[in-house]
């Protein structure tokens, strides 16, 4: 029993080196990326957008002549939206023989694949891993903003755009996001032509009445409340801010995203908020409605946000590859040097934005994009 | 002006924290115990009537079928997890239990109607009132009205009926209330049915007044009722009533005046003052143990 065993795993490891052979053999004439990202459980939808779209790059890519002649090989890794499956799905992608990893979808997967690959001195672009810590490492670069670097977007919107002349922040003291995000917007706001009248917090144990700090910022005669929070306690803020007859503009970031799904929310009181946004499917440009439609007839589906973050995400790959010149039988460390090197070279434009750069840290600079609510759905300006 | 304003403000907040602490006040002067999972009663209350309204019902026959529905589970609540507790050695045992409820009611929440934000529609009709710039809103309206009623009624019910009379002699002395012929297990049932039927009409104002339904929308508001009842002398009607709406105003002032981050730090603070000065609370008996 214990000889046939025996017999049976030396075959298997026999057969186990002859497909690694054959995959490094077949590795040369292609570039092997890969993906990790959600596509079955509770974030599934950002795994299946991003799937979708970086495929579709990577067809598109591939009709057009590839990246310096070679063709792309894309494979897509499950995890679930779980850290410890994102580091199996990134061992299997690298077992696979991928060169470079566009992923992974969400920050604490993204945080702890970001580990390993660091180590592994492996490339990886992610386009929606938005925590400071999922692109710790120098081979690590993103497609969107980081959580903080919203405020510092927002603020130079606002700014930009001449939104406001007296601003009020409502935002959560005891929440990461929100006081990151707030403490970057303040930072900015003093470089902006407006001013931040009044800076109101509450916290996860007050967050039923926010009559103080609305009431703070109709004093202060604030003409704009910025809301770096999540939509249930915008939703909230909303629903008392018109009960006191206080009609502001109201302008968040993406943690607003979904106000308009709240289960009985009257959507009416949301018109005219505006939130910083990457991306909006009806935007009017020729590069946004050519990705729309052919992403609607591909997978008969509007592309939210991270579709587009990865969509970018690709030709941002592709972009950074011509400029270092690469070629598929680089090895994974040597490509990650040349594009660390590359991608703060290149200029992109893309769907997210125009004109992005890169810095040494991995965090992308852009212009930010706003999105207004109006009759009850997200709107390009 | 906005001195008012921010008045108003504590008065609406304090009432809804009056209203949920009445039912921990009247659950702990009679049974003498925590009933931590009040709550999550007042949060089942509050998606009774979400889903009764959403599917077609009329306000309120939708807060009576919630009054209803919370009344059966506070009474099932205490026959499973407190009566075979009670005459446990430890009053820590039926405390502890208490905890458990309440997680096991917010998880079921979790289960059946996912932690997907709901917003409510507020049943109160009842137009804002606009006096010279002020704004009181028909909920505030309602929801201190309520509490008044409840007050009065409660009071009027426990002095003046047999049931009543008998929670009373419950509250001072099991035994003894025993021996007199008191059903006391049918006492104490009563009790919670009563405290449930307020938590139900509790989180109905708390989320017509703050429209915002998740499966922990009645934890926070709990706790902050219960130090609102302690606040007003645990045990005493009015007490609970006067407490809550003493700890509105103080949050909303706390916020107003000193800091929007220190708001909940500064409740705590006042509430450790009262206590150091004032054990039992503001309307507190002060019970002498005799040896």
């Amino acid at each position: 029993m214990r000889k046939l065993t025996k017999a049976v795993s030396v075959a298997a490891a026999v057969a186990m080196t002859a497909t690694c052979f054959s995959t490094t053999a077949f590795a040369d004439d292609t570039f092997k990326i890969g993906g990790i990202g959600p596509i079955t459980g509770g974030a599934a939808v950002y795994g299946q957008a991003v799937m979708n779209a970086s495929q579709m790059a990577a067809d598109e890519i591939n009709a057009a002549g590839g990246i310096n002649g070679y063709q792309i090989e894309f494979n897509f890794q499950d995890d679930e939206h779980d850290a410890e499956k994102s580091v199996n799905a990134y061992n299997t992608l690298k077992d696979w023989g991928m060169q470079m990893l566009l992923g992974t979808v969400t920050s604490t997967p993204c945080t702890a694949v970001e580990g390993e690959a660091a180590n592994d001195n492996m490339f990886l672009l992610t386009p929606s891993g938005s925590a400071v810590e999922s692109i710790s490492g120098d081979n690590a670069f993103r497609v969107c903003f980081s959580d903080p670097n919203q405020g510092t977007a927002s603020a130079q919107y606002i700014g930009e755009n001449g939104l406001a002349e007296k601003v009020a922040v409502i935002y959560n003291s005891s929440d990461v996001y929100s006081s990151g995000i707030y403490n970057t917007f303040a930072t900015e706001a003093a470089n902006q032509p407006f001013e931040i009248v009044s800076a109101e917090a509450f916290t996860e144990d007050s967050k039923t009445d926010f009559s103080v700090q609305l009431q703070k910022a109709k004093d202060a005669g604030a003409d704009m409340v910025f809301l770096p929070i999540y939509y249930t306690e915008a939703s909230l803020i909303l629903t008392q801010a018109a009960s006191m007859d206080y009609a502001p503009t109201f302008f968040g970031c993406d943690g607003l995203d979904g106000i308009l799904a709240v289960e009985g929310f009257d959507t009416s009181l949301a018109e005219g908020v505006m939130l910083l946004t990457p991306f909006a499917a009806d935007a009017k440009d020729e590069q946004t409605q050519a990705f729309v439609s052919s992403y609607k007839e591909k997978f008969g589906d509007t592309p939210i946000q991270f579709a587009a973050d990865a969509y970018d995400g690709m030709y941002i790959i592709k972009a950074a590859a011509e400029k270092a010149g690469l070629t598929p039988d680089m090895d994974a460390s040597a490509i990650c040097d040349a594009m660390k090197t590359a991608m703060t070279e290149i200029t992109y434009d893309g769907l997210t934005g125009s004109g992005m750069t890169w810095s040494a840290d991995g965090e992308p600079d852009k212009a930010p994009k706003a999105v207004v609510i109006k009759d009850g759905a997200y709107t390009a300006q | 002006m906005s001195f008012l304003n921010y008045l108003i403000s504590g008065i609406s907040l304090g009432s809804v924290y009056a209203i949920i602490a009445l039912g921990y006040t009247m659950v702990y002067g009679i049974a003498k115990m925590l009933n931590f999972a009040h709550g999550d009663v007042i949060m089942v209350g509050a998606y009774v009537v979400f889903y009764s309204t959403a599917a077609g019902m009329p306000a309120i026959p939708a807060v009576l079928l919630s009054v209803v529905i919370c009344t059966v589970l506070g009474m099932a609540i205490e026959a499973v997890a407190y009566r075979p507790l009670r005459s446990a050695a430890s009053p820590l045992a039926v405390l502890i239990t208490a905890i458990g409820v309440s997680y096991l009611l917010q998880n079921l929440a979790l289960l059946f109607w996912s932690s997907n934000t709901k917003s409510f529609t507020s049943v109160v009709k009842i137009p804002a009132l606009k006096v010279a710039g002020l704004n009181i809103s028909g909920e505030t309206i309602v929801t201190i009205a309520a509490c008044i009623l409840i007050v009065v009624g409660l009071t009027l019910f426990i002095n003046k009926t047999k049931p009543g009379q008998a929670m009373l002699a419950v509250s001072e002395d099991k035994g003894a209330a025993q021996l007199m012929g008191i059903n006391v297990n049918a006492t104490i049932a009563l009790t919670f049915a009563i405290g449930s039927g307020l938590a139900a009409i509790a989180g109905v104002l708390l989320c017509s007044a703050y429209p915002s339904l998740t499966p922990y929308t009645g934890s926070m508001p709990g706790i902050k009722a219960f130090v609102a009842a302690v606040f007003g002398g645990i045990g005493s009607i009015p007490g609970a009533m006067i407490g809550g709406i003493l700890l509105g105003i103080i949050e909303i002032f706390g916020k107003a005046y000193i800091s929007s981050q220190m708001a909940d730090a500064i409740v705590f603070a006042v509430l450790i003052v009262v206590l150091l000065v004032k054990p039992t609370g503001l309307l507190g008996k002060q019970i002498q143990e005799k040896v």
